[in-house]
């Protein structure tokens, strides 16, 4: 959608080697990329602010943050890891937004999806690996899907708002599985931290050889691809963002709105339920409550940093899987609290919607001097 | 535990007693988030001023002494971060909800952060009134040991609902909240009766958090709220935006989320944490009985982005 750019009679010569035609073709990309990364300066640089106010060096703090997500190959690893779940609850709320809904509770799918396949692993013990994995994969993808397409399904039905069913479907769904993992599907031998059985060894998916980062990764940015080749590039997708941007004239052409909204956040339900079976099939290798470890809230900023743009998504979760996994050694060198990740990830994110206003807004992007 | 003078009565004891004491941040969020829906504005970071409130009480009682001190630093951080959000949102093109998300994010993280020192330390508590002193039994006196912060709720609720009727402030704020343009046209700027209605809201939900931290459960910890924000965000619009609707529900909601502690206390311990889910199941229900795809809900402010 080229709005501002397209005009040609505002789209004058900036310098010659860019020319009219450069501005006008990228100049909306240009913004997609200034403006977030122009905000996140902003959120760094009021972060070092507020650490440089408990006596910490800013520049320590800077040169930590990125040593501990990109400054070695063990910290690259770490970041990946990282970003691999990140990815997968970012479509959970990518995904509906191009219907113009707002769903936040990739968390609860998460927790479903790993529930589940926990579950369905530890009821065929006897399967061959490869089956096991796989029947995983759809357990999760299944459990995840159905528990987001609840919340989309009260909105269409019920008119019940999709953000506060969604988020009411995090508690409820970690009260479930902290009923489950404490009561019938807990391991007898799991005294202080209450979980499931192990999924066993050989079940678990392993790691993309030469690297300690496991296949997660690999299913985060295939389900990025698919998303956005079928946001889009299907009629399907094309027909979703109709709806997303006028439900009437949707309506009106036709299309099965009801339909789109389910199977939409059926998708973004089980991309969540996805990452909760990597979670649990490359790390966790059993269910309990450290599944709850907000991936899928981070996974909420990665969506709207990227502008709910499933492709733009990989290279966000990976940044902030980065802030995360520095914040070990933030914590180690710097002697900050490990919450001091989620305080700059919410600067951030106050800074990426303070940006929505300057959309359109920068002169020199216009073609305009 | 149960005390064989009245049995079972132990439990529905319990409830009420634990209406009382766990409906208290239930009602000052939803009071809170009825002031600024009314205005037009949705803040679904009320959750993250809940946390931000408890833990800045619960450091000011620590450090002052005052538990008094400490209510009043939660409600004005409350209110600052109610600024933040309207100050966010009064920029073009911003979307109330996602900011509220973001503030909720923020304010968690924040108070985590800030928190860190506090959770060892123990910080003066709210006194609570002893309605019970007549009865021997000691259940019942436990059940009336009422803290005054519920008593100023119950208050409240009737105040504002006639604030909004009569008062030329509650008249602005429904103005607001029901057609920017007509506010306009009276000449006041919508954006700066907003910011006002958004920072009462964070005020008391501020100070419904110095609840959590100074008086029930009564200490400051991580996981000290988990959801109550949200839930008193969504009880506002089954009450109708009606302050006094606010308060029979959050009443409600106490009583349901007491129901697990209660039977945790005679024995019945299996389904705990299903229990302790009673008030996000009751929202949803509630929520899904109550609302209707086919028409806009009654009582609800025209400018609200969240019922269009």
């Amino acid at each position: 959608m080229t709005t501002e750019a397209a005009d040609p009679v505002e789209a004058v010569a900036v310098s010659p080697a860019a020319g009219p035609g450069f501005l006008q073709r990228y100049g909306t990309t240009i913004e997609y990329i200034l403006i977030p990364g122009a905000a996140l300066v902003g959120a760094l640089a009021v972060f070092g602010i507020f650490v440089a106010l408990f006596g910490k060096n800013p520049l320590d703090l800077y040169f930590y943050m990125y040593q501990g997500a990109f400054g070695t190959w063990f910290s690259w690893q770490n970041t990946l890891t990282r970003a691999a779940p990140l990815i997968l609850t970012a479509l959970c709320t990518a995904l509906p937004a191009q219907l113009g809904m707002v769903i936040i509770g990739g968390e609860g799918a998460l927790l479903i999806g790993a529930l589940s396949a926990t579950s369905i692993a530890l009821a065929i013990p006897w399967a061959p690996p490869l089956v096991v994995q796989i029947t995983m994969v759809c357990a999760g993808v299944v459990g995840g899907g159905l528990w987001i397409t609840l919340a989309g399904a009260l909105r269409q039905y019920r008119g019940v708002n999709e953000t506060i069913s969604s988020l009411l479907l995090v508690y409820i769904g970690l009260a479930i599985l902290n009923h489950l993992v404490e009561g019938v599907m807990r391991d007898p031998s799991s005294l202080n931290k209450p979980s499931t059985r192990e999924i066993g060894a050989a079940n678990m998916i392993g790691s993309i050889p030469g690297t300690d980062v496991h296949w997660g990764l690999v299913f985060g940015v295939v389900a990025a691809f698919a998303s956005y080749v079928l946001i889009y590039h299907t009629v399907f997708g094309f027909a979703a963002r109709v709806a997303g941007g006028n439900i009437r004239a949707a309506k009106i052409v036709g299309l099965g709105v009801g339909k789109l909204i389910l199977t939409i956040c059926f998708l973004a339900g089980g991309a969540a339920g996805l990452a909760g079976m990597i979670e649990v099939a490359a790390v966790q290798g059993r269910t309990n409550a450290n599944l709850a470890a907000g991936y899928g809230f981070t996974g909420i900023l990665v969506a709207f940093l990227a502008r709910q743009n499933p492709l733009a998504i990989i290279p966000v979760a990976i940044l902030l899987g980065g802030i995360s996994a520095s914040g070990g050694l933030l914590q180690r060198r710097l002697g900050l609290p490990d919450a001091s990740v989620l305080v700059l990830q919410g600067i951030i994110f106050v800074f990426v919607l303070a940006s929505d206003a300057l959309y359109g807004r920068i002169a020199f992007l216009k073609g305009k001097s | 535990m149960a005390d064989g003078t009245i049995g079972l009565w132990t439990v529905p004891l319990a409830v009420f007693g634990g209406a009382i004491r766990v409906s208290t941040p239930f009602l000052f969020v939803s009071l809170g988030e009825c002031i600024t829906e009314r205005s037009g504005r949705i803040n679904l970071g009320l959750e993250g001023t809940l946390i931000m409130g408890a833990m800045s009480a619960y450091g000011i009682s620590y450090l002052s002494g005052s538990p008094w001190l400490g209510v009043l630093a939660a409600g004005i951080t409350g209110a600052l971060l109610g600024a933040l959000h309207a100050g966010i949102c009064s920029l073009p093109r911003v979307n109330d909800i996602a900011v509220g998300i973001a503030l909720m994010l923020f304010g968690t993280g924040l108070a985590f952060y800030l928190g860190k020192p506090l959770i060892e330390p123990t910080a003066a508590r709210l006194p609570a009134i002893d309605f019970g002193w007549w009865s021997d039994v000691p259940q019942v006196r436990a059940a009336l040991r009422i803290n005054v912060l519920f008593l100023i709720g119950v208050a409240i609720a009737p105040i504002l609902f006639w604030a909004f009727r009569t008062t030329r402030w509650g008249l602005l704020i429904r103005t607001a909240g029901e057609s920017s343009d007509a506010a306009r046209a009276m000449g006041y700027s919508v954006l700066w009766i907003r910011l006002r209605a958004t920072m009462a809201g964070g005020f008391l939900a501020g100070i419904g958090g110095s609840f959590l931290s100074l008086f029930y459960p009564g200490s400051w910890n991580e996981g000290l709220s988990s959801g109550q924000g949200i839930t008193a965000v969504a009880l506002v619009i089954f009450a109708r935006w009606n302050p006094m609707l606010c308060l029979w529900a959050s009443l409600a909601f106490g009583g349901a989320a007491a129901l697990g502690p209660a039977l945790q206390s005679v024995g019945v311990t299996s389904g705990y944490h299903l229990f302790n889910a009673a008030p996000y199941i009751l929202t949803l229900a509630i929520m899904i009985i109550t609302c209707s795809p086919k028409r806009t809900l009654t009582g609800a402010p025209a400018e609200l982005s969240i019922t269009r």
